[in-house]
């Protein structure tokens, strides 16, 4: 007869068998059987969070930054409430989560005993699946299973709900067999017809461009080196979604910018006036589109995505292709080579007007604000940041708000899984927990956090896990003192009622910083600036650092709401320059 | 610019909505149900009736009927989410016009009265297959299986005869000829 394992032992060993190396968790009531057997496997570390929504954005970190699935395992109750805002960010960002929950003993489901929740009533809507275990003998192939479903396809956050007792009960331990069916759900589901007519859509575009998103990066880092394959050999522009940052060369100069609602004013005006749009990887979400009736009226629109569903949700696309983005690139550059050789040189005079008419829109340099020698500007903050850090591959996360905009417009990002961002869900205090994962999974790297001093508060815990684990986060305070975003909507649009997006009584960051054992760093002043940043570098312990910069600097460009592409709200320097008439001055 | 006071877009122009019967093959497991229902609630979409049953007690199989309304956008991504959920098979979907499909519900309607509105009230139910399952003598119980828009209607017209409740199905669906879907 084979050996029998408890229920906890279970969960341990699928873990191993997955390659699962760290799990971030809080113990409980709920889950101690599980946490008595951790002892036990020492190949598994485990990472105690101060607060289970950090266990979940450091999980979504680390796996956004390896494009391994990261690991949770919290009590029941509170345990898996708190996980919801986590479970629920990585399931609108597509990151592969498995969250292990303890529950209530099986007999006293349903009887409100002491923390008890509907875990998997409350989860169904922010997993794609979930699973409370009745029988121990079910526990290792749904432990699997878990894995696969959060692996496979567009992936995603999975929960398994263990009651107490299961987790002490025996049974045998069956071995992993990696099964790719799922269900009948094939993920590849597309022909090379339909590769054959992208290459007859990019042969004959005027005006095209690439608009590529997570997807990309989520495939792997091969489907990021095939993306600039693609467009190295087209010579098309391309432009990125806030997720698909890094999945392109940021300084290459067939790269617009990022697109959407702060996005640069050439690679909203090349979405809204091209003929060709060659969709990777993105959904068309609505900072995205903007208008959906306006957006890009005159275009082919091309839509290659792994998630069937994701295909005409917001926009009508003229040819799908579903299937892994690695798979798709794959074949239609062995396609393009094969038909198309010397294409960029022989296509260059087609799309020369293209390229003429897109560096007008550059030289508008929508990115460019007021510099300032009295206060620091936060975009200024944000190129020195770039610059003293650009040779270091550093891995950046962020919070939400401006200084995610910001991040996102000034930091260069040239590869794949460098940038970790709440970017569905915009989840305020994200930024400091993810850096907490993000460092865990790699160790020796330099790891930031540009954050607001709003969101940074709102998890601002885990700076005690980052002590904990000698973790040398950097945490990056653009400090304005108010819910920038918030106050930059009031200003343009609720006639500058700052309704409640001012918080007094802010801590000082610099002592809050020694009074969690870590180091604290001020600076006020552009001309302190970049020392300042070189001893944040220079400094091998976790560093919170309070950057006080302008209070009334507002994100710039932007679409207003309802506004289509090609109705852009530029910085302050260029509404001087040509002031904003007609229904826009409304809004400036 | 006045009425756009939110970091939102305005709604778009309509399509024009239809009605369409969605039918659901499921793994028969805890949950399956909330899962199909929680989708269409938590995207916005509308149940009109729901009709679900075990069809294949041996694979645990069991078959949902939703009719629902939307346009032509809206259930295209019915069934793209339907398809997505793991416990899901196959998704089929009919229109209601469709003339290849039957459609049927199923009623119970009590009436008390006397004898004669008792025969009255049965022979005006002749042409949707009435069955007596219950006889006193002040009051039935007739079932009848009819369109959706066949029981309304009847529902309304019987109430001269004594009705006084009613009890009715979801639609069921299934294709005509010998073909199957797959």
């Amino acid at each position: 007869m084979s050996k029998l394992y408890s229920g906890a032992e279970i969960v341990f060993k699928c873990l191993e068998d997955q390659n699962v190396s760290h799990i971030f968790g809080y113990p409980g009531g709920a889950v101690l059987p599980i946490y008595d057997e951790l002892k036990n496997f020492n190949s598994i570390k485990h990472i105690l969070v101060r607060h289970e929504q950090g266990a979940g954005h450091a999980a979504e970190g680390y796996a956004r930054s390896t494009g391994k699935p990261g690991v949770l395992l919290v009590t029941s109750g509170p345990g898996a409430t708190n996980a919801v805002t986590a479970l629920t960010d990585a399931y609108m960002d597509s990151i592969p989560l498995v969250c292990i929950t303890g529950q209530v003993p099986t007999h006293l489901i349903g009887t409100d005993a002491f923390q008890e929740c509907d875990t998997t009533g409350i989860t169904r809507p922010c997993t794609k699946h979930n699973w409370l275990v009745k029988d121990v003998d079910d526990l290792a192939e749904i432990m699997h299973k878990a894995f696969e479903v959060a692996t496979t396809g567009r992936p995603g956050p999975v929960l398994v709900d263990i009651p107490k007792d299961i987790q002490f009960q025996k049974s045998k331990y069956k071995n992993y067999k990696n099964n790719k069916k799922l269900n009948g759900k094939s993920h590849n589901n597309y022909s090379q017809k339909n590769i054959d007519e992208l290459i007859n859509l990019i042969s004959k575009a005027k005006k095209p461009i690439f608009y590529t998103g997570g997807g990309v990066i989520n495939s792997g880092t091969k489907a990021s080196e095939l993306l600039r394959e693609l467009v190295y050999a087209t010579g098309f522009p391309i432009t990125s979604t806030l997720q698909g940052l890094g999945c392109f060369p940021a300084d290459d100069n067939q790269f617009l910018g990022m697109l959407g609602m702060h996005g640069t004013y050439e690679a909203n005006n090349a979405m809204y006036s091209c003929d060709l749009m060659i969709n990777v990887g993105a959904r068309f979400d609505d900072r995205i589109t903007g208008k959906i009736d306006e957006f890009s009226p005159k275009s082919k629109k091309v839509h290659i995505d792994i998630d069937p569903s994701s295909i005409n949700k917001n926009v009508k696309v003229d040819l799908a292709i579903v299937g892994d983005i690695k798979s798709v690139l794959t074949t239609t550059l062995k396609t393009f080579k094969k038909s198309k050789k010397n294409f960029s040189k022989s296509n260059k005079s087609q799309i020369s007007n293209w390229w003429e008419q897109i560096q007008k829109w550059r030289s508008k340099r929508s990115l460019d604000y007021i510099g300032s020698e009295e206060t620091i500007k936060p975009q200024y903050a944000i190129e020195r940041l770039y610059e003293l850090t650009k040779d270091k591959d550093a891995y950046i996360t962020t919070e939400v708000g401006q200084h995610q905009m910001w991040a996102a417009q000034h930091y260069k990002f040239n590869k794949p899984n460098r940038w970790m961002t709440s970017g569905g869900l915009g989840t305020m205090g994200y930024g400091l927990p993810a850096a907490v994962g993000v460092q865990i999974a790699h160790p020796k790297k330099l790891v930031i956090d540009i954050a607001g001093e709003a969101s940074v508060l709102m998890t601002m815990q885990e700076m005690s896990t980052a002590v904990q684990y000698n973790l040398p986060i950097k945490i990056f305070i653009l400090n304005n003192e108010y819910m920038g975003m918030v106050r930059q909507w009031q200003e343009l649009l609720h006639d500058k009622n700052y309704s409640e997006s001012y918080t007094a009584a802010l801590p000082d960051f610099v002592k809050m910083a020694e009074a969690y054992g870590c180091v604290g760093i001020r600076a006020k002043t552009p001309e302190e600036l970049d020392d300042k940043i070189i001893e944040m570098l220079n400094t091998d312990r976790p560093v919170i650092f309070d950057c006080l910069v302008d209070k009334q600097e507002n994100c710039f460009p932007m679409i207003p709401s309802g506004k289509p592409h090609n109705q852009m709200l530029l910085g302050p320097k260029d509404q001087k320059e040509k002031k904003i008439t007609g229904k826009g001055r409304t809004l400036v | 610019m006045a009425n756009s006071k939110s970091a939102y877009s305005l709604a778009g122009k309509k399509q024009k909505p239809d009605t369409h019967i969605i039918v659901v093959w499921v793994d028969n497991e805890a949950g399956v149900l909330a899962r199909v229902v929680g989708l269409f609630s938590g995207r916005g979409y509308n149940i009109e009736s729901l009709a679900v049953a075990e069809v294949d007690q041996k694979q645990n199989i069991s078959r949902i009927t939703i009719v629902t309304t939307g346009t032509p956008q809206v259930v295209d991504q019915i069934k793209l989410q339907l398809k997505k959920l793991v416990p899901v098979h196959k998704v089929a979907d009919f229109k209601r016009e469709d003339k290849n499909v039957i459609f049927k519900e199923m009623a119970l309607f009590k009436f008390v009265a006397n004898n004669g509105k008792l025969n009255k009230a049965f022979e005006a139910c002749k042409n949707f297959n009435p069955v007596i399952l219950d006889k006193t003598n002040k009051s039935n119980v007739i079932q009848i299986t009819a369109l959706r828009r066949e029981i309304d209607r009847m529902s309304k017209n019987l109430k001269k005869f004594g009705l006084v409740s009613v009890s009715r199905t979801g639609a069921v669906a299934m294709t005509r000829g010998s073909e199957i879907f797959k």
